[in-house]
């Protein structure tokens, strides 16, 4: 009787023991980011309502924004909205069938962290200049 | 096979969905709503930074001018469309059961309605009233 030969085949993935890759890491930040600016909008919401109304409760408004939670709420919602953007970009050269390659897609992948976070700290450097600026 | 051997209507075998109910025009959507917040994204984070800090007069000269008013309802038009149909992809994606997926999808809807019209109606107030 012949001996069953079983070829040295890759293993399927196994969910529970699958290493985190970063590509993986970014998929689920795109859609945590977009969540979060969809309650984000409510934001955006209470700023030009609050402008609307009248001079109190637009003080109101800004004086939730100088508090520590304030600061933190737009320092993320900028990171959320830039890091979500240029998520975007990747997934618009990926719609094209290109940056797909083993290279290409780790380089998209940490570009668009790199860059989120690099444009992020730009924006609030540059936000906090003009605001020095008035004060 | 000819139509009489199945039982689908001809409208059905027309719109050629099968099961799906729908075709590209959510996919479309999402791609098209993005590639317009990409300019309407860095616009909208520029008017921020330009009313950061600045007190409630100038913020009402600011946004009362045409071209920010302009601006805005693009982006809040747009955004909102946006992240009706991204809210609606998260839903469909972990909801299986069908009573909290529906439920879930029409609160959605409420929610973005909701914010689109405030955003819109202070914004067109502060313009008109200006």
């Amino acid at each position: 009787m012949a001996e069953i030969k079983v070829p040295a085949r890759p293993l399927s993935p196994h969910l529970q023991i699958y290493r985190p890759m970063l590509t993986m890491m970014m998929s689920i930040v795109h859609r945590i980011t977009g969540a979060g600016l969809y309650f984000g909008m409510l934001i955006l919401a209470w700023w030009l309502i609050a402008a609307a109304s009248g001079p109190n409760a637009y003080a109101k408004f800004q004086w939730f924004m100088e508090t520590l939670i304030g600061r933190l709420v737009l320092v993320g919602f900028t990171w959320a909205l830039i890091h979500h953007m240029l998520g975007g970009i990747r997934h618009l050269i990926w719609d094209t069938g290109r940056g797909f390659g083993p290279v290409e897609r780790e380089w998209l992948t940490l570009a668009t962290l790199i860059g989120s976070i690099g444009l992020t700290i730009l924006v609030c450097v540059f936000g906090y200049l003009t605001l020095g600026g008035v004060q | 096979m000819s139509a009489k051997d199945t039982y689908r209507t001809p409208l059905s075998r027309v719109r050629s969905l099968g099961a799906a109910h729908s075709g590209t025009m959510h996919f479309w959507h999402q791609r098209l709503t993005s590639v317009a917040l990409i300019p309407l994204s860095i616009a909208f984070i520029c008017i921020v930074i330009a009313l950061l800090g600045r007190d409630h007069a100038w913020t009402l000269q600011i946004l009362a001018s045409p071209l920010i008013t302009i601006i805005m309802l693009l982006f809040i038009g747009t955004t909102i469309y946006h992240m009706w149909l991204g809210m609606q992809v998260i839903i469909e994606d972990y909801v299986h059961d069908e009573l909290p997926k529906i439920m879930l999808l029409m609160g959605n809807t409420f929610f973005c309605v909701t914010v689109a019209l405030a955003c819109v109606y202070a914004v067109l107030q502060i313009s008109f009233r200006v």
